[in-house]
């Protein structure tokens, strides 16, 4: 991926629904076409400039995400752009049938772009925690499933994606990540993108797990172990060849997610792996199918040890 | 838009023995019950009210049907067939493999169509959405949505109907097919909708109620004007099986394939109506 000028995003440092909320703004500015909906949630996801700068383009549908959800796909019969906005925790459940049957099966251009994604709304616990969306939600035909890594990453993402002809799901995070790239690009939906190159073990993450796993493949390399670091922010569809490619250099690997290991990032990998007859060492880490208990984020992060220090432990005992 | 009533009771009749017809031809069986409902209300809104262009199923003001009752297809097929959107032989392989036609619609078979569905409970938010696009761009087009009393048990329609009060969508209008049968039998039973004028009225929309066989009725509640920019809301109360006694206002009617003799007797009744 290659950086479209020299000069640092004004997004690094920034949450990724902050990110978004601004972006959206620019993009609504060139495309009278984008509207923006959401279900009582409007500071939350960052929507409120958006609603101050196009307030007839803004609707709110009060605490009812089945309507919004089947809004959105009534407002592409007007020729209209929706992103959708809630928790990942409700638009993949509380609406999950108004996206599938609604929105993915008609293949309507409806952006899912959901905030709070993973365990990021620590405090909250389990009913605010989104550990199960990405699966979801790559289970339904013709779902793009996007979770950039960082604000930089999602504001690639989302102005990447506002053209797509079928529907998207983009999961963001409540917290600020961790920056992983410090300059805009063009997003290739599909690709893999290898960010760092190591040779005892290749950390595959998504999310803010990306920045958590850098971190922890610098504290592996103090001790001598050189871990690669695969950020895989395009989780349907996914060039499996190129990412085949990647994973042939090593003699073992590990993917990090937020969310349960069954059916996500690892699960995903764990098919390509399996499908392409690798013979490598494996892990999927991540939740355990367990529901989430409620803290703090960093603190919930060193729990499920999703941290650096978690992730190194971990792949040590992959390697051990 | 200039209505002859006797064209359109001709229309109903035609599509009534469109959908008798293919219940006694279908692969394995068709709604017949709450597609008979319907073929009034079909009639008038496809050759009555609304404003389409089969030759141009992409026209950026043409007003926008949504048959949230999925499995009401062969009254929207028939309909839909007879204005031209697609070929009137396409009926008779209704559910056969693969076929452009089928007991519940696949927008990506069947030309003209604006929506997939079939699942209850979901068309009302799509019509809602689509009115609250026509309002954005202030255009002319109107919406209009076809839910069973079925669907009036699923939360979702009522979140739906809340919002459309909410938002004062005047360019919506719903025509309720009100049987009063669900699969199971006498919706009073299953769960009671009633009094759903009341209903309707205290979520803020324009409430008309009309026998909806009666195509002079339904004309004359479509035509009127609604007040206060509330939706419309037509409850049509309608006969399950309508057209065929033996099924008349019966749960059995729900879905299954007509015997040849019982679907020639009830063609040739409506024939020498």
């Amino acid at each position: 991926m290659t950086d479209m000028n020299q000069t640092q995003s004004p997004f690094v440092g920034l949450a990724s629904r902050q990110a978004f909320g601004e972006v959206i703004v620019e993009l609504a500015e060139k495309n009278d076409a984008i509207v923006a909906v959401t279900a009582d949630l409007t500071g939350s996801v960052k929507l409120s400039a958006f609603k101050a700068a196009f307030p007839n383009r803004f609707i709110n549908f009060g605490v009812a995400e089945q309507n919004m959800m089947g809004a959105a796909a009534g407002l592409t019969l007007a020729d209209k752009i929706p992103f959708v906005c809630t928790y990942a925790v409700f638009s993949s459940m509380r609406a999950c049938e108004q996206m599938r049957t609604d929105v993915a099966y008609n293949d309507l251009p409806v952006k899912i772009v959901a905030s709070h994604g993973g365990i990021s709304f620590g405090v909250a616990g389990a009913t605010h925690q989104a550990i199960e969306d990405i699966g979801i939600h790559r289970g339904i035909a013709g779902m793009t499933v996007l979770v950039p890594a960082d604000a930089v990453e999602t504001a690639s993402i989302v102005r990447a994606v506002v053209d797509l002809p079928g529907p998207v799901y983009v999961r963001l995070n409540r917290i600020k990540e961790k920056t992983v790239y410090s300059h805009e690009f063009d997003y290739h939906i599909g690709k893999p993108d290898l960010i760092r190159v190591g040779e005892d073990v290749l950390l595959i993450a998504t999310g803010a797990q990306v920045g958590e796993s850098m971190d922890a493949a610098q504290m592996l390399s103090a001790e001598g172990v050189e871990a690669g670091v695969l950020n895989i922010s395009s989780i349907k569809p996914i060039d499996q060849a190129a990412v085949v490619e990647i994973l042939k250099d090593y003699p073992a690997v590990m993917t990090i997610e937020q969310h349960n290991i069954i059916n996500g990032l690892g699960s995903m990998v764990a098919e390509i792996i399996a499908e392409n007859n690798l013979d490598i060492r494996f892990l999927r880490h991540g939740l355990r199918d367990v529901f989430t208990t409620s803290g703090p984020y960093r603190e919930l992060l060193e729990y499920y040890q999703l941290d650096p220090q978690g992730i190194h432990d971990m792949a040590l005992r992959l390697l051990d | 838009m200039e209505t002859n009533i006797d064209e359109l009771k001709k229309m109903a009749n035609l599509i009534r023995k469109d959908i008798i017809k293919t219940g006694r031809d279908c692969a394995v069986g068709v709604h017949l019950g709450g597609n008979l409902t319907i073929a009034e209300i079909m009639a008038v809104l496809f050759f009555g009210v609304a404003h389409l262009d089969p030759d141009n199923v992409t026209w950026k003001d043409r007003d926008r049907i949504i048959l949230s009752k999925g499995h009401g297809n062969v009254a929207l097929s028939s309909a839909m067939a007879r204005l031209g959107f697609f070929n009137l032989e396409e009926l008779e392989h209704f559910d056969t493999f693969n076929s452009m036609l089928s007991m519940h619609i696949d927008k990506h078979r069947m030309p003209g169509v604006e929506i997939s569905s079939g699942s209850l409970g979901h068309g009302l938010s799509i019509a809602v959405g689509a009115a609250i696009g026509a309002k954005i761009d202030r255009a002319d087009w109107k919406v209009y949505c076809i839910i069973s009393d079925g669907e009036l048990m699923e939360g979702s329609t009522w979140e739906a109907i809340m919002s459309a009060g909410h938002f004062h969508l005047d360019n919506l209008t719903v025509i309720l097919d009100r049987n009063r049968f669900t699969i199971e039998g006498d919706t009073e039973e299953n769960l009671a909708l009633e009094p759903l004028n009341e209903k309707f009225n205290s979520f803020n929309w324009f409430v008309l109620e009309v026998d909806g066989h009666d195509v002079e009725a339904l004309v004359e509640a479509f035509d009127t004007p609604t007040l206060e920019h509330k939706p419309k809301m037509i409850i049509a109360n309608t006969v399950k099986g309508r057209g065929i006694p033996s099924l008349e206002g019966k749960a059995s009617s729900h879905f299954f394939k007509i015997s040849e003799e019982e679907a020639n007797e009830a063609l040739d009744r409506i024939q020498s109506a």
